[in-house]
């Protein structure tokens, strides 16, 4: 089966930085102006996510003893269900209620566009 | 044309302090666990002063000065606030050039825009509020004779209110305006990435204000704008972000219950219809500066009119005329007001614009003009530059439907009226929107078929205090800009008085 998200080594060094800090994790992909068009990393449950959204991937993470999940709202995915997705990490600044910004980087993803048979697959 | 001094250098307007504390019950006070961090500025990527990292302990500190003051604020005569508010805009306007260069400096954004919007239209709106005020009335209803139903405006207390970067201190005003206007004492927030200009303002205005009415945390999300947003001890919270933290802060206020308003951003259909071209005059000559307005504050707004829809009679000249437009914009240094467009405000907000002209690029979209990161050399070598960018493709393309919060534009033909009314609404959002038009009946209808809060025609980015602002679906809650966000401050206490000495027989 075709990742939908993956993560950078870089991306994953963060996680465990971040999970000895504040446990367990989660990302729900924001919209919108500002931080937004962005991944947010919560500690897990912080976040309620409900039926408006989609649970794209447990990320599996070396170091992380659980998966993180990744989530998007649902209505937000039809339009990015064409492409998968790669955790990133910046050097940066600010990024709304996510734990990553006062280690001064920031979670950024970056895209691909799945194959006709990756879109295939996860689509029908 | 000016070239204004960097700050701290010989000649400069502005000095910055090397450090900025919390600003709690009228003065400074060093954060309760004693740690900062380094702002650099977007202009050249150096640190130019650190900054208070606040946390929980600041934050009920901040809330226990807006409690005391809370109280007597929002007894003061009507007449007395707004003295307050008309005083502070006259502050801001003796000091227009020192707070437009400190907002240049701390964002990024070209100095003729702090010089000629920004900070302008942050002065008229504290105005505006102070003559709302006079002007709300109460209600008097008589039920029955003898029964009489009072309805006062009352201020909700104390409210919490989280800053963007992108204006930071036009949207501090939009939200601490309407607030002091109804008699709130306010805990405020400023972006971890632009945390200097609002202190600048306070050096300037601070004083016109009793101890308390206003304080500001400075600090991270998680660690300062969590504790805030997520007090039993605020009345209502204001955010202005994304989507995701704007429902984080909603699941906070549930837990309190207590309103919020939201503003989220859009995706913003900017629809030419064929008779723009009808004639190479003044009305064309606007409407091609009305599609460049992608560029303004470097893109970085949330009305950012991103998405150009234009219809296939003039698609190719139009297209050809505002890509010349495009390319007229002039780059370089942000405190020139020859410059026309600055900095991205972070690293982070220019590796983000870089990853979505990537994925572009990837789904088959044509770049007209930019696509890359801007060099500017120089002093600004480090500074966050990104080239004014003109894509052609189509609306189901993620760059039509993603907030890129940059100088992006993303452009797409249409066919007929109902073609573009299709494509402008297919998106998740719903602040704004532009129509142009020489037709008054197709503007009009366009105007009222587009699902968006504000609907520009034959214009573009005004915001003029008495013009409501605020989003149609995923865009928010609320509307900024206009009297009736004093409702979004306020309270509603009934009287119900009976003036009869007669009883009602029940019992």
């Amino acid at each position: 089966m075709v990742d939908r998200v993956s993560h950078t080594p870089e991306a994953a060094g963060l996680l465990r930085r971040l999970r000895e800090s504040h446990g367990p994790l989660m990302f729900h992909q924001s919209g919108g102006c500002c931080d937004g068009s962005a991944p947010m990393c919560y500690p897990a449950g912080e976040f309620k996510t409900g039926g408006s959204d989609v649970l794209l991937q447990e990320l599996e993470v070396d170091g992380v003893d659980e998966p993180v999940p990744f989530w998007m709202s649902s209505s937000q995915y039809q339009y990015w269900k064409h492409t998968a997705l790669t955790v990133d990490v910046v050097p940066g600044r600010g990024s709304g209620f996510s734990l990553e910004a006062p280690e001064g980087v920031r979670f950024l993803i970056r895209s691909r566009l799945l194959t006709d048979e990756e879109y295939a697959e996860l689509h029908g | 044309m000016t070239v204004y001094a960097a700050p701290g250098t010989d000649g400069s307007v502005i000095s910055f302090e090397s450090r900025y504390d919390h600003y709690i019950g009228g003065e400074y006070v060093p954060p309760a666990k004693g740690q900062y961090f380094e702002n650099p500025s977007p202009v050249n990527g150096k640190v130019f002063c650190e900054v208070a990292r606040g946390t929980a302990e600041d934050v009920e500190k901040a809330l226990d000065a807006a409690h005391g003051a809370a109280p007597a604020w929002g007894r003061t005569s009507v007449a007395e606030r707004a003295n307050v508010l008309n005083k502070i805009a006259d502050r801001m306007e003796e000091n227009l050039e020192l707070l437009s260069v400190a907002e240049s400096w701390d964002n990024g954004k070209a100095v003729r825009e702090c010089l000629a919007a920004d900070i302008p239209l942050a002065i008229d709106h504290f105005r505006y509020f102070a003559g709302a005020i006079r002007g709300q009335e109460g209600g008097i209803s008589e039920i029955e004779e003898g029964l009489v139903a009072y309805h006062f405006h009352e201020p909700l207390g104390v409210v919490g209110q989280i800053i963007p970067w992108n204006f930071p201190i036009l949207m501090a005003v939009w939200k601490l305006a309407p607030a002091l206007a109804a008699g709130n004492a306010v805990v405020l927030k400023p972006a971890e990435q632009t945390p200097a200009s609002i202190h600048v303002l306070l050096s300037v205005i601070g004083d016109l204000l009793p101890a308390g009415v206003l304080n500001v945390v400075n600090g991270f999300g998680v660690e300062a704008g969590k504790p805030l947003a997520s007090s039993p001890r605020i009345r209502k919270i204001a955010f202005t972000g994304e989507t995701t933290t704007g429902r984080l802060i909603m699941q906070y206020a549930s837990e309190n219950i207590i309103p919020v308003t939201l503003e989220l951003g859009g995706k913003s259909p900017n629809i030419f219809f064929d008779d723009v071209a009808a004639a190479d005059d003044a009305f064309y000559d606007k409407a091609q500066e009305g599609f460049t307005m992608f560029a303004l504050n470097q893109g970085e707004v949330c009305t950012c009119p991103s998405r150009a829809l234009v219809q296939s009679g003039i698609y190719d000249r139009f297209l050809a005329d505002v890509t010349r437009r495009t390319e007229l914009i002039v780059q370089g240094n942000p405190l020139e007001t020859a410059t026309t467009m600055g900095a991205q405000a972070s690293n982070d907000q220019l590796e983000k614009i870089l990853s979505y002209i990537d994925i572009g690029k990837q789904e088959g979209a044509k770049i007209r003009t930019g696509g890359a990161r801007a060099e500017v050399g120089g002093d600004l070598a480090g500074g966050y530059y990104v080239q004014p960018t003109i894509f052609e493709g189509d609306n189901k393309m993620r760059i039509f439907q993603e907030e890129i919060f940059g100088p992006v534009v993303s452009v797409a033909r249409f066919d007929d009226y109902a073609d573009a009314i299709k494509t402008a609404n297919d998106t998740l959002y719903g602040l704004g929107a532009g129509v142009w038009s020489r037709d008054g009946n197709t503007a009009y209808k366009a105007g009222r078929e587009i699902q968006a809060g504000r609907v520009w025609v034959n214009n573009y980015h005004a915001y003029p205090a008495h013009a409501a602002f605020g989003g149609y679906k995923q865009s928010g809650i609320g509307r900024e800009n206009h009297k009736m966000m004093l409702d979004h401050y306020q309270q509603t206490k009934n009287l119900l008085v009976s003036y009869s000495d007669k009883a009602l027989g029940f019992f």
